[in-house]
Formats: C-alpha cells, structure tokens, sequence
C-alpha cells in the first residue's frame, strides 16, 4: 500500500516537473488567434507551425544554432586537449609545486565571471577580438579545462606506472607514451569531459552577453534572453522561441544520458 | 643536459607541456582578475585614464543600501538552490532508490529521476523564458489555471510585484536545481553497503529511521559538495535574473552579480562594478577554500 503511495507521489512530482516543457510543446503549435480565444490551457486545434516558423525567421534561428555548434563544439575539443596535456604534467609527470599548481586551477574554475567580465571585454577591444566567436571560444576552453585539469589529475593520478615504464624501456618518448598510451586508455574519461564541456558551453549566458554584441555571432541563448528582454514578442512567439531553446537541450540529454550519468558524480566525490 | 639525473630532466620535460595551458590560463583569467582589482580601486567610466581612488568604491559598498539589499536578495536564492534541493534531493533519491528502485525495478526509478534531472539541461536563459511566460500576468498560464479551478483571487503578477517577484524567482530556481541533488545522491547511495540497512531493519527501525541514521550519515560527503557546488552556484545567478525580471520590479530582485554588470555596462560606473565583483569573488573563494579543506580532510 505504501509503496504505491510513494509511487504516485514521484508521478506527481515528475508530471509537476514536466508540466512547463508540455505547455511550452503545447502553445508552440497554436496560432496566436487560437491563443487568444482559447488561453494557454486549451488543446490545439491543429498543429500549426506558424510561430515556430515566424520566430526562426525573425532571429535567424539556424545561424544561432550554427554559433552555438561551432562555438561549443571548438571549445569542448580544445578544452579536452589542454586539460590532457595539463593533467600529464601534473597527474603523471608529478612536476614540482603540482598541488598548488591544481589549487590555481580550481579557483579559476570557482572564480566568479563577473570578476572577469570588464577586463575581458576591454582585452578583447584591445586585440581585435571584441564581438568574436574566437574571444568566447579561447575564454571558455580556459574556464572548461580548468576543471578539466582537476577532475582528469586525479584520475590519471591513478594512472599503472607499469605501463608507462614499459613504454619507456621501449624507448617510446613522452610524446608518444602520452598519445599511445594514456590518451586510449583514458578515452571514457575523455568522452564524459568532452560531452560536460560542449553542454555547459552551449547553456553560457553571461559572458557570450558581454562579448557577443552583434546579433550574426550570439549563440541561441544570448539571443533568446535578449528578445525576451525586450519583451517585443506575443506568448505563441514566445513559446515558439522556448520551444526551439528546448528542443536542442533535450536531444543532448537524449543523445549524452548515459555519459552523464556516469560523468556527473566524478568530480564529486573520489 | 646528459649528466644530470633522469629524473630531474624528466619533471623538466613534463613541464614543457604546462606551458599551452599555463599561458592561456595567464591571459584568460589571472590577468584579467588581477586587473578587475585594480580597477576596484579607481573611478573609471570605460573610456580614457582610470582615476585612482583608493578604498572609496569599498567604503561607497558598505553603505549602498541597494549593495545590501542584493546580498539579502542572494541569500533567499542560496536557500532555494542550495538549502532546499538538498533536502528535498534526499528524500526524493531515498524514495527512488528504496522504494521505485526497489519494488518496481530499475528502469522505473531511472525514468523518473531524468524527469526531475530534466531541467537541469535546459540553458537557464531558455528555463527563464519557459517560466517567464508561464508567469505573465494577464495570459499567463500559472494565472489561467488559478482562474479555470475558480481561485481567481489568487492570480497574481507573479514577476512584476515587489512583494512576489523574488519568491516567484526562487520557485524557479528551485525546480531548475533540484534534479542535481536526486542524481548525486542516487549515486551515492549506491556505494551505501547494504548490510547496514540490513542491520537497522532487523533491530526494528522504520524507513524514515534507516534514512536518518543510515542514508544521511553514509553519504554525508556527497550532500557537503552539493550544498557547496549549489551555494556558488546561486552566489553567482545571473541569467535567471536578467530574463525574469532585469533585477526589478523596483529593485526587488537585484543581486550581485546583476548589480555589477549594471554598474559595468548600464550605469559605466566601471570601478564600483569592479569592487562588487570583486567582494563576491572573496566570498567564493572563502567558501571554495573551506570546501577543499574538508574534501582533504575526508580523503584522509
């Protein structure tokens, strides 16, 4: 009896926590005259894809995605490629100071960006590369892979020594001990860190605001906590505009679910 | 270079591979932090000489009552993404690890544990629209449900008066957060030996009894780090608030890290800006150095 109870409580609890991306699926479909007569609660008549479309047109919603692909995807692969080559000297080279070395990494992770945004901005004008898709890459393949550096340390910390003494006895340098061995072995590592980077990229919101000024470089959300901020749009543009902020997020969660779960809690406790 | 040790020379070459990442990380955020504190000390619109000041930006903080109201405003967004997603994070994974997990399989608890985890992927810009429309006055849909059921007096301009807007926020929050707690403690509790609840079970305790002093206590390290992790998190909320309400009505809503960027970019106060940022960042750093302290201690 019990048991049933607790279940139908999550049910509630889950449907609770569903109900804001069913309404938003719900109303993305009306037309603004549906909405008008009907309100937000009323099933649609049909399945009308005017406002999604009318939204895309207006934001020029693919060249967004593309900013928000080409800057994530850049970021999550330079990220995991300096967090690599940091974690090797720190993790397996045990160079000297290391611990204070992570410290530095982990409070530049910690590091509030307000605290970076004016300086930022200003370095950016200086060389050239205010208003650039490559400032917000180069900005956050520092911020990623300075959690990079700590999480892939301490795993790599653990790294068999015997396979790296091996490799040396063959004659292998460090270079290719690093890319033959650790690299591989690591790999699962290296995916669940790739796959953070690109998602935690895609949801920033305070920095790209800062450094993305024109619209034909904003990455989706910029451009859609702009518009909403400007409070220019009816509420079927508006929940055409939530949806297409949605829909991607969902098909990462899809596509990463099992990455994640099994990523989420290796920085948490060791 | 031949004669010295092997290992020195070896350290030495493994530094070679610092250097990308030391130089970035040089540029991208020691410079630029160092320069933030600079900048605390002067007053400087942004354009043309910096004008030294001194401690003034600091002294100006202490008494700016909008500086005090932000704080006060951060501390209701600390409890609802720290304070109360821990607690309800643990209830919640208790009773889809013992119960769900239990007695209606595996499956079942990891459907349920990604509708509530859901959230959590959402850019937050995009959950602040999501909810930003959900909570509009007049055709909002929070409001149309209250008139349908006939509670007509209790729709409210959820975001747009001073006595609900920060509560409105912190209800946000708390549905955005409270999926990363389920998920961790989840997993935390899979390390939880099961002999122990064995044990308690058979000297008669009741399931909120084995939560207390078996659940809680087993995965304590796992609820630090999330009250932590969950605290600079809201210490630094930024986006939620520049979608929902722009810091107002009135200033109802204003914390920190809007506070800052207003005076960077909207008031071009940008030594003031600094000074805040600057006293926000102290206090995660306090906070993240109590933390590393302790996650030392537990790794004895």
């Amino acid at each position: 009896m019990r048991r049933h109870a607790v279940l139908w409580s999550m049910i509630v609890l889950a449907a609770v926590m569903l109900a804001p991306f069913a309404l938003v699926a719900l109303n993305a479909v009306k037309t603004p005259a549906e909405y008008s007569t009907g309100g937000p609660l009323d099933l649609p008549s049909g399945i009308s894809l005017d406002g999604v479309v009318a939204f895309w047109e207006r934001v020029d919603f693919g060249e967004k995605l593309v900013n928000s692909v080409v800057i994530s995807g850049s970021v999550a692969v330079l990220a995991v490629v300096v967090s690599v080559f940091n974690a090797y000297a720190l993790g397996i080279g045990r160079v000297k100071g290391r611990l204070w070395i992570l410290v530095v990494f982990l409070i530049a992770n910690t590091l509030p960006q307000e605290a970076l945004a004016y300086p930022l901005y200003f370095l950016a004008n200086e060389v050239g590369l205010y208003d650039t898709k490559l400032a917000v890459i180069i900005v956050f393949t520092v911020v990623q892979a300075a959690f990079g550096t700590y999480l892939l340390t301490s795993t790599l910390g653990g790294f068999p020594r015997e396979l790296l003494e091996a490799a040396r006895i063959d004659g292998a340098t460090k270079w290719q001990a690093l890319v033959r061995i650790v690299v591989p072995i690591s790999r699962p590592t290296l995916g669940v860190l790739f796959v953070f980077f690109f998602i935690w990229t895609w949801n920033e919101f305070f920095l790209p605001l800062v450094l993305l000024i024109s619209n034909e470089n904003q990455t989706v959300p910029v451009a859609l906590g702009v518009l909403q901020g400007q409070r220019m749009m009816d509420a079927t543009m508006t929940s055409a505009s939530a949806l297409l902020g949605v829909v991607p997020a969902i098909v990462f969660f899809l596509i990463f679910q099992r990455a994640l779960t099994r990523g989420i809690t290796a920085g948490a406790v060791k | 270079m031949s004669s010295a040790p092997a290992s020195i020379r070896d350290r030495g070459s493994y530094l070679l591979y610092l250097i990308p990442g030391g130089l970035l990380l040089l540029a991208v955020i020691l410079v630029p932090f160092g320069m933030n504190i600079g900048i605390s000390f002067t007053e400087w619109s942004g354009a043309g000489t910096p004008e030294w000041v001194g401690l003034d930006n600091y002294t100006r903080l202490m008494g700016d009552g909008t500086f005090w109201a932000s704080f006060r405003h951060n501390v209701g967004l600390v409890v609802a993404m720290a304070i109360l997603p821990t607690l309800a994070g643990l209830v919640i994974a208790a009773a889809l690890f013992d119960f769900i997990g239990e007695h209606f399989g595996a499956r079942h608890a990891a459907v349920l544990r990604a509708c509530v985890y859901l959230p959590q992927v959402l850019p937050i810009a995009v959950a602040g629209i999501v909810w930003s429309w959900i909570l509009a006055p007049r055709d909002g849909a929070l409001n149309e449900v209250l008139r349908a059921v006939g509670l007509d007096s209790l729709a409210q301009n959820w975001l747009g008066d001073p006595d609900f807007a920060l509560w409105s926020v912190m209800a946000v929050m708390l549905w955005i957060q409270v999926g990363y707690p389920v998920v961790i403690f989840m997993a935390g509790m899979q390390r939880v030996d099961p002999s122990l609840h064995e044990a308690a079970e058979l000297d008669g305790a009741s399931w909120w009894g084995r939560f207390f002093h078996v659940t809680v206590p087993q995965i304590r390290p796992e609820i630090f780090v999330v009250l932590l992790t969950c605290t600079i998190a809201a210490l630094k909320v930024f986006a939620p608030i520049y979608v929902l309400t722009r810091g107002g009505p009135g200033g109802s809503t204003n914390v920190p890290s809007y506070y800052s960027f207003q005076n960077f970019f909207e008031k071009t106060q940008v030594g003031y800006g600094a000074a805040i940022a600057t006293v926000l960042t102290a206090l995660v750093l306090v906070l993240t150095a109590v933390f590393l302290r302790v996650q030392n201690r537990g790794e004895r």
